[in-house]
């Protein structure tokens, strides 16, 4: 989440809603709740009637009523959207504004990162593909998934079926019916598989996993697959700085990391996965299990200590020297980690670390059923019913926090200096 | 005694498997899993077994034909026995035997090693035996366009991604018709659980979604369902030997429940994919124990039943029998739970003999009902010591809290004239339990 510095960086704590629940039109019931980015606004789906959804943001119901409405999202500029159903058709709303173009079904709401670009995946008359502030792909396809996004909105990318497939015709699938299309555009390469296709920094070219044959696993690089095969990968990432693609690979069942088809990392783990760069690409993380049942965060291929049965929400800050995650033990005992040290605390939940400027580290963490936030280890005073993930101010120095505390919404700016539990 | 080749079955599949053999490939093939996938588990039970028979008493197929080559024993003889002492020198034709036993006459269901006074797990060797079959790429035509459908879509019917949203509002709209504030509740963080299904539920078996719903929301639970892929929990790749494909299915669940930052995952009534998430997948992955809890709905019924969320209006007429699914029962225990809530719900129990971890399978499981028309038959007809233990209870009701086993258990109801129905623990529950007054 990118913060803006217009929003009210004045430390503090402002109620924005006396009531949470609170609406100015009668309804029959109120659905979860989402918190704008800056803090101001408070939404939620509400029922007003047969057949009559909307959003209610800080109390007033959006004027226009939808027949069904579902999956609302802020945009990380502060825009409040939501998908919608008008006369059995679907489309998105944005600040209680339809696309004009409607589909049979519409879903997967996703942003540019600054939130200005707005895009979701659409099936018209049995046909798939990507919507793009209200533009649908030129070609449609039998089916698609695997959907993505570039980071600034620019491009847009899915796993597309090109072949038709009659019912149990498995020597047609094992002749390959998939390929991954970039706005809409098929690569003229068809694979058995495609899996998380991945832009690069610039957003012009997609590497994607693929499988060439029920036992043969590679990366595709803008249609182009790897010389080499393994025995199965994971999701493909490139090296901001140099373009070089990087995947984990499993060979001879151990697992590594391989860099444009040769091996980078050297097999040697139980588990490898989710890899991460720096914006210079000189850091490489992942999540990786040195032993059966331990898990932790690898960097440059060098394992942290700390070892954990799970480990997930590996986030890194763009200069690479704060590396975050967390683990936990049978989805409880959660610990967050941090350059391999461990804070002290454990908690019943929590919800991914965030890596802010100069390498602060917050995260959103449940004990007890109250929800608090910590800032590199220590909590703010105050916990609540229900808490949104905390944001940093642009220069590092203040957290802004989101939640509902006693029945009331709550906008909390709070300086390093106010983390003392 | 007969072998397999006497009941040899065409199968699109696994003739074109075999056409594509070489006896180099198959060799080659064979040795690279048996050394690089097997190690001393596979080693232990092939030279620790006396060759006494006791297991074949415990088989369904042996105990319907009385033929000893389908004994455990038998099959594990005409397979893996041959394979290592050719030293894996043997003919296309072999594999598709192989594949016909291991596919279609076993059903993974484990019985048997309960009988084996050395504990030799044979449903283990039977999968090392699909391992091969599947990396020699001879598998049968039905089961594998399944695990393509998991591949290419992250569920096993082929559902897309908007298809599964589309028919949660559908299922939502028709409870309302009966329940008007009911929902279901997507991609809802924090929940106390996530509900997992197989995909025939949003296929053929909406219904299920349906009582699920009510049921949960009746009892006022904090759940949640994704709009996203790992909804599926069923793996069919666990069956047909594509451990990586089983794997990537498996990810996406647990990921899937992660991402929701759920207490825990409520499965539905499956026995398969049970096994998928507590045992294959998740180890396979490297997780020791499964990332995120998962609680069968065996278990979560009983937790609503005896915490009073759910209360039964009157009990189901009865009595009724009860089937118990191997990967719930032999596979985790839940046993004693399953009989406290159908006598929680029921009207009593005639037990089947032998029941309980001794009970027998309903022959559709371990991906063999997935195999399609060609092995149907076979299927049903290697069944009828399971039709004959229906009937001598004497009920017309038998409760089986698990898809595969309402599949198999329905063929030997009709084929066999066991006269019986097949109840979901849901469909009773639902039926039966205090519904909150419509508004």
């Amino acid at each position: 989440m990118q913060a803006a510095s217009t929003w009210d960086w004045t430390p503090g704590k402002k109620t924005i809603l006396e009531d949470a629940t609170a609406c100015s039109s009668e309804y029959e019931w109120m659905q979860e709740s989402v918190a704008s980015p800056d803090g101001e606004s408070l939404a939620a789906i509400v029922k007003l009637g047969d057949e009559e959804f909307t959003m209610c943001v800080n109390g007033e119901p959006w004027e226009n009523v939808f027949e069904k409405a579902w999956n609302p999202k802020y945009s990380p500029d502060g825009r409040l959207t939501a998908i919608v159903m008008t006369d059995m058709a679907w489309t998105v709303a944005i600040e209680a504004e339809a696309w004009e173009e409607t589909y049979d079904f519409v879903w997967n709401t996703s942003f540019s990162e600054n939130g200005e670009i707005v895009a979701a995946s659409i099936q018209s008359e049995g046909r798939y593909g990507w919507n793009v502030d209200g533009t649908p792909w030129d070609e449609l396809f039998e089916n698609a998934n695997n959907f993505v996004l570039s980071k600034d909105g620019s491009a847009t990318a899915a796993a597309v079926q090109v072949k038709s497939l009659a019912q149990a015709d498995i020597a047609g699938f094992q002749s390959g019916i998939f390929s991954v299309a970039v706005g809409g555009v098929a690569w003229d390469s068809i694979f058995m598989n495609c899996w998380t296709p991945a832009f690069d920094a610039t957003a012009s070219k997609v590497a994607t996993a693929i499988r060439t044959s029920l036992y043969d696993y590679s990366v595709a690089v803008d249609g182009k697959a790897w010389p080499a095969s393994f025995a199965c990968v994971w999701e493909p990432a490139f090296n901001p700085a140099t373009g070089e693609v990087v995947a984990p690979v499993r060979h001879q069942g151990a697992w590594g990391m391989a860099q444009d088809g040769k091996i980078l990392w050297k097999p040697a783990f139980f588990q490898c996965w989710r890899p991460a760069f720096s914006d210079d690409g000189k850091i490489l993380a992942a999540i990786v299990a040195p032993e059966y049942g331990k898990f932790t965060v690898a960097v440059n291929g060098r394992p942290w200590e700390a070892m954990f049965p799970v480990v997930t929400d590996l986030v890194m800050s763009p200069d690479g020297a704060t590396i975050a995650a967390q683990s936990s033990e049978d989805n409880v005992n959660f610990r967050i980690m941090v350059n391999g040290k461990v804070w002290n605390g454990t908690y019943d939940m929590a919800f991914g670390p965030v890596v802010g400027p100069g390498g602060n580290v917050a995260c959103r963490v449940e004990k007890a059923g109250k929800q608090a936030i910590l800032l590199n280890g220590k909590a703010y005073p105050e916990s609540f019913d229900q808490a949104f993930d905390p944001i940093f101010s642009p220069d590092g120095g203040k957290v802004l926090i989101r939640g509902v505390a006693g029945g009331k919404y709550q906008r909390i700016v709070a300086e390093a200096g106010a983390f003392k539990g | 005694m007969s072998t397999i080749a006497d009941r040899r079955i065409e199968d699109a599949g696994l003739e074109a498997g075999i056409a594509r053999l070489t006896p180099e490939k198959i060799k080659k093939t064979i040795e690279a899993v048996l050394a690089g996938e097997c190690g001393a588990r596979l080693k232990t039970y092939i030279e620790t077994c006396v060759r006494c028979g006791m297991c074949a008493k415990a088989c369904h197929y042996y105990m319907s034909h009385k033929d000893p080559s389908y004994a455990p024993v038998g099959k594990v003889k005409q397979t893996m026995w041959e394979i290592i002492n050719k030293k894996g020198d043997v003919t296309p034709e072999f594999i598709h035997q192989c594949a016909q036993v291991a596919y279609t006459e076993c059903n993974l269901c484990r019985r048997c090693m309960h009988y084996c006074p050395l504990g030799i797990d044979t449903a283990y060797i039977m999968s090392v035996v699909r391992r091969i079959c599947h990396k020699l790429g001879v598998t049968p035509q039905y089961i594998q366009d399944t695990a393509h459908s998991h591949s290419a879509t992250m569920n096993q019917m082929w559902v897309k991604d908007d298809e599964w949203i589309d028919t949660l509002f559908w299922q939502e709209d028709e409870a309302r018709d009966e329940m008007p504030n009911l929902r279901i509740p997507l991609d809802k963080e924090g929940a106390d659980f996530m509900y997992s299904v197989i995909a025939p539920e949003p296929k053929f078996r909406t219904q299920l979604i349906y009582q699920a719903a009510y049921i949960f929301n009746a009892a006022g639970l904090n759940w949640t369902m994704p709009s996203f892929p790992g909804w599926d929990n069923s793996n069919m790749a666990m069956f047909t030997g594509d451990s990586e494909i089983m794997a990537r299915i498996e990810r996406q669940h647990f990921e899937a429940a992660q991402r929701l930052r759920v207490k825990r995952i409520v499965m539905g009534e499956c026995g398969h994919a049970f096994r998928a998430v507590y045992d294959m997948g998740n180890r396979w992955l490297g997780w020791k124990w499964h990332p995120v809890p998962v609680v069968h709905s065996i278990e979560f019924f009983w937790e609503l039943l005896t915490s009073g969320k759910i209360k039964i209006a009157q009990k189901y007429p009865g009595p009724v029998t009860v089937h118990d699914p191997c990967n719930t029962i032999r596979g985790r225990g839940l046993m004693d739970k399953l009989r406290e809530v159908v006598n929680m719900i029921c009207d009593g129990i005639v037990e089947m003999h032998p029941n309980r971890e001794h009970n027998y399978c309903c022959c559709a499981g371990g991906g063999v009902i997935n195999c399609g028309p060609p092995f149907k038959n076979v299927r049903i007809v290697g069944n009828k010591i399971k039709a004959e233990q229906l009937k001598a209870t004497g009920v017309k009701t038998c409760v089986a809290p698990c898809h595969n086993c309402h599949g198999g258990l329905d063929d030997i109801i009709h084929k066999f004239d066991v006269g019986m129905e097949l109840k979901f623990l849901g469909d009773i529950i639902y039926q039966c339990m205090e519904k909150p007054e419509a508004e």
